[in-house]
């Protein structure tokens, strides 16, 4: 290598160049290349997974609905003060929009809408949309008011110019158990009709249960599987590692196998006396039925990384701390058992993500008492067709999510993630 | 962890305590997996034992529901499509996931973290949102009730398995060796195939495993973008379990445990072959 360091102090290498920008450029090639292998995958992802997602989420906070099909009535009401029942132009305006509608039979997506949030407001679209047809010439606010008893309601008008936004907040006013009240400020819905922050709250709870149980049932064999001789503990690992890669809905339905009040469990019981025939214990198609099966499915994924961190806890500290006079019990505490908390955390918050979000095991052995957050959210997407508010939903649960995920990379770190 | 010999009353029933206490969590981990393959043979319509099973009775067990399984035509049709969809979803994850891993692990990667929590995000979201989301946007651009589509979106379910697989593998990985490949004269992808692939193979097959048992077995997108004529196994389970629950399901999932049996094995091969590779490898 002809290296000449006569020019100026510069090392230069073998083609002529100094050698730092010689050595920059293989650098800058090494990351293009790096980049470009990288790249595929990367547009792919954010085509077919990230932009779809993004894409649900805003559709929490879309609501062109009202400004699109009734923009004539929307631009009318934007100078509208709200105190008192607005002037005549609007109710022109109005019955424009509803003929226009009615012909091109999109007002029904209007009444949709507005029904959301208040109920009743369908009915009076759709049937204002049809009598509006026979309305040919004004002064209309008298004929509007007759139409639908709703439309001498202030608050109607209100609930049509809030609306007439672009953008709203009303889903996850939704979500949250709030609605606007009559003159427009935020309240929270009745007692009775809160039911997101009880599913919210349920879907929390039951997950940190299952959590609970779970460090629990893996604790004990973990600790089994890390301290016996290497011959036998990968035997046994089969026991955690089979239902690992069993089909999620094999596993469920042997549940329901099992649990059902003809199910195995059951005519255990019986057999045995614990329970007369008569009154078998129901443990399907509620929350004991979800938590019993989400415990089994998600017990590997706590034994798996409890298990590595135990693997690597000499067992000579426990031993030291017997021969310095601690009792098996304080030893197991106070030396072995602060040696597995990042297992413990890394399990746990791997569990507790798993559960938060999950959807078929709830749905086909929940019943109406074990279902989670996932479930309304399927429920508005295929049911009820109301996507705004399962977008709201699902991306509160995404931001819980992520937040659990940035600390599970706080305690264990992504690249440390081991599958198997 | 043997019980020492200088153990009192106290420490000999507390260890055989300990050693039942496992045992009934090992069999609450197993049982309801193996209760399911006698149940399959059952002649009754039931999902429990009857008294002939327990007798052991030969005319209380039959075959019907696996010739059940096999002579209808929904499930044979699932059979197939699961393949379909599992095999082309596996092969994309694959390819995509093993060159995005291999740039991941070059140190000179500009905002490794940042592409490895995109490319990780699949499996960290939940899947009914994935679902939803991905059932607007693929509406929108006709590839609902498509294979396409739903290959696609298994395909993007699977990366994050084999991008930390290989990833893992690449982490032991001595990078002399490509470098004394290119010196002794071999282009990069020589040097790719010959030196590079057999080293991370076992961490590619793996992923690749753990894409196809993804793909295999998810049903939540399933649901929401397969039409009639792409319904998968797990699907057809799943409206077995809630239309017309009869015991072909206990055939199907029977045989799909002895499909993870297997799978499993095939796992714990590459394990061992992997360590016996990195044993010769020197550093």
């Amino acid at each position: 290598m002809a290296v000449d360091t006569a020019n100026n102090g510069v090392v230069l290498a073998a083609d002529g160049r100094p050698l730092k920008e010689s050595l920059n450029r293989a650098l800058r090639k090494n990351r293009m290349r790096a980049l470009m292998l990288v790249a595929p995958l990367l547009i792919f992802v954010l085509f077919a997974f990230l932009i779809p997602i993004i894409d649900m989420t805003f559709r929490s906070v879309d609501n062109w609905h009202v400004g699109t099909l009734m923009p004539k009535t929307s631009a009318a009401l934007a100078n509208w003060d709200g105190k008192d029942f607005p002037e005549e132009p609007v109710y022109a305006a109005l019955v424009a929009d509803l003929q226009a509608g009615a012909k091109s039979r999109e007002i029904g997506k209007v009444g949709t809408r507005l029904n959301y949030e208040k109920s009743g407001l369908r009915s009076m679209i759709t049937s204002s949309a049809r009598k509006s047809k026979r309305l040919k010439e004004g002064p209309y606010k008298a004929k509007v008011m007759k139409m639908h008893k709703k439309w001498r309601d202030l608050e109607t008008w209100h609930v049509i110019k809030r609306n007439a936004a672009p953008y709203t907040i009303g889903y996850y006013l939704n979500a949250m158990d709030m609605k606007y009240d009559k003159t427009g400020e935020i309240v929270m819905q009745p007692e009775n009709r809160r039911i997101y922050g009880k599913l919210f709250g349920r879907t929390f709870a039951i997950s940190m249960a299952i959590t609970i149980i779970c460090v629990v049932l893996a604790y004990p064999i973990s600790y089994l599987l890390a301290t016996l001789p290497l011959r036998y503990s990968n035997l046994l690992m089969i026991f955690v590692l089979l239902p690992f890669w069993t089909s999620l809905l094999v596993r469920t339905t042997a549940w329901i196998a099992m649990l059902q009040s003809q199910g195995v469990l059951n005519d255990l019981f019986v057999f045995f006396g614990l329970v007369d025939d008569a009154n078998r214990l129901q443990l399907i198609h509620n929350l004991t039925g979800t938590i019993i099966a989400m415990t089994h499915i998600l017990l590997p994924f706590m034994v798996l990384p409890l298990y590595s961190v135990m693997k690597t806890i000499p067992p000579t500290y426990m031993r030291a701390a017997l021969s310095l006079g601690a009792n098996p019990f304080v030893a197991f505490v106070r030396v072995y058992m602060p040696q597995t908390l990042s297992g413990i955390g890394a399990g746990s918050v791997l569990v507790f993500i798993l559960s938060i979000g999950y959807y078929i095991t709830p749905a086909l052995v929940g019943g109406t008492g074990g279902t989670l957050i996932s479930n309304q959210i399927a429920y508005h997407m295929q049911s009820s067709l109301n996507w705004g508010l399962a977008g709201a939903l699902g991306a509160m649960l995404l931001a819980s999510v992520l937040a659990l995920y940035f600390l599970y990379n706080k305690i264990v770190g992504i690249d440390n993630m081991r599958l198997g | 962890m043997a019980l020492p010999s200088y153990a009192g009353p106290i420490e000999t029933s507390w260890y055989y305590a300990f050693r039942l206490i496992c045992a009934c969590i090992f069999i609450f981990l197993i049982t309801p997996i193996l209760i399911i393959i006698p149940l399959s043979f059952n002649v009754e319509p039931y999902f429990t034992f009857t008294q002939g099973m327990l007798s052991f009775d030969a005319d209380a067990y039959s075959l019907r529901w696996y010739e059940d399984f096999l002579s209808n035509t929904q499930w044979t049709h699932s059979v197939k499509n699961s393949f379909i969809i599992a095999i082309a979803s596996t092969i994309l994850a694959t390819i995509l996931g093993t060159l995005a891993a291999l740039g991941l692990s070059n140190s000179n990667m500009p905002y490794r973290s940042l592409a490895m929590g995109l490319l990780i995000s699949p499996m960290i979201v939940p899947l009914i949102i994935s679902a939803a989301g991905m059932y607007f946007f693929y509406s929108n651009i006709g590839l609902s009730q498509t294979f396409l589509g739903i290959i696609l979106a298994h395909t993007t379910l699977g990366t994050p398995f084999v991008v930390i697989t290989v990833t893992a593998t690449l982490v032991g990985f001595d990078h002399s060796l490509t470098r004394a490949s290119a010196n002794l004269g071999a282009n990069p992808t020589t040097t790719f195939f010959k030196v590079m692939m057999p080293l991370i193979l076992p961490g590619v097959i793996s992923g690749a495993l753990f894409a196809f048992i993804t793909s295999f077995d998810e049903v939540v997108v399933v649901l929401f973008l397969a039409g009639f004529d792409q319904r998968t196994i797990p699907r057809q389970m799943w409206s077995g379990i809630r239309e017309q629950i009869s015991p072909t399901i206990l055939a199907v999932a029977t045989i799909l445990v002895m499909i993870s049996i297997a799978l499993l094995a095939t796992l714990e091969l590459l394990r061992r072959r992997s360590e016996r590779m990195r044993g010769m490898s020197p550093g």
